[in-house]
């Protein structure tokens, strides 16, 4: 059952808003910050892409009450949606991929011989 | 007529009817933005690897003015979500404050994306000079168009929120959090484009 957001707890609520606002900037800023170092391409991802994490996750968790709201069934259809992204992506890799697997293997597969 | 399950959880689902709806639409709009970025990694690894003739977002697009713009886009997330928690608390005036702050926010994202795509236009930078422009503007085409989407239900909120509070309070309080919900997941997509596009 989703919780129920008492004014007690709104009051404590605020102040975690405020917290969770001021470590989004920091986390802005460090994340321009490592842009400019010049790491390498798939180091720069990485990093790049966990401090987004880490921001999505707050947001997600704190601003949209995921980690408040005690409510099953939407993080079924979440982590549904989670599965076919990835499915998504995963396909689209599978085809590019492949591509080339099959020029490789036309390329290098022996001649047929010619038929009598 | 009375809906049931408008303001008052539902038993299975465990939530109001509007916030099970608002969770499904954000799920489907996961796929939507999904597939975009989807499509963005397999043109960057078709344009030869991670590190192939990709270009470097920063060497086309303007990072300062993206960067003023997650600022803003995070600091609308908050004024949303401090809109959100007054209204619940009774605070209306206090609510209207921080809800015209979330407009004003998104109205000051949409005009500096204005600026960056005039900028990219007057160096003759199109959808159609390249892959990479070509999905930064879809990308951050379609992005803006959820901003543009917002603003309009928000100051429809706006305008008659007093109204519909002073008649059904639990109502209008649910009807701003569904807004959040949307606004909130907004700024979670530029949370992933800002590096994905200009700084990778």
């Amino acid at each position: 059952m989703s919780a129920e957001h008492t004014a007690e707890h709104l009051q404590q609520q605020v102040r975690v808003y405020f917290i969770v606002f001021i470590s989004l900037m920091v986390l802005t800023v460090v994340t321009v910050a490592v842009s400019r170092l010049h790491l390498p391409v798939g180091a720069a991802i990485a990093v790049a892409l966990v401090v987004a994490s880490v921001k999505g996750t707050l947001v997600a968790g704190i601003f949209m009450h995921l980690f408040h709201d005690k409510f099953p069934f939407i993080f079924k259809v979440l982590i549904f949606s989670a599965i076919f992204f990835i499915v998504m992506i995963a396909l689209f890799m599978f085809g590019y991929f492949d591509t080339f697997a099959s020029e490789r293997a036309i390329l290098e597969a022996p001649a047929l011989e010619e038929p009598h | 007529m009375l809906i049931p399950y408008d303001n008052e959880n539902h038993p299975v689902t465990g939530v109001y009817n509007a916030k099970l709806g608002i969770w499904l639409f954000l799920a489907s709009e996961v796929l939507f933005f999904g597939a975009f970025f989807s499509t963005y990694i397999l043109l960057r690894i078709g344009a030869g690897g991670v590190a192939g003739a990709w270009p470097l977002g920063a060497e086309l697009l303007n990072v300062p003015l993206a960067t003023i713009n997650t600022v803003i886009l995070i600091t609308s997330s908050l004024t949303m979500v401090m809109a959100w928690a007054s209204l619940k608390l009774g605070k209306v005036s206090k609510f209207q404050i921080y809800f015209a702050a979330t407009i004003l926010l998104a109205l000051a994202f949409l005009v500096i994306k204005g600026f960056e795509y005039g900028e990219e236009f007057s160096h003759d930078r199109y959808p159609s000079t390249s892959t990479f422009l070509a999905i930064y503007f879809t990308l951050t085409g379609v992005h803006g168009l959820h901003i543009l989407l917002g603003v309009a239900v928000n100051v429809y909120h706006l305008f008659s929120a007093k109204a519909l509070y002073q008649e059904n309070p639990e109502k209008m309080v649910n009807r701003i959090e569904v807004a959040g919900l949307y606004w909130h997941f907004v700024d979670l997509v530029w949370i992933f484009l800002f590096p994905v596009l200009y700084l990778l």
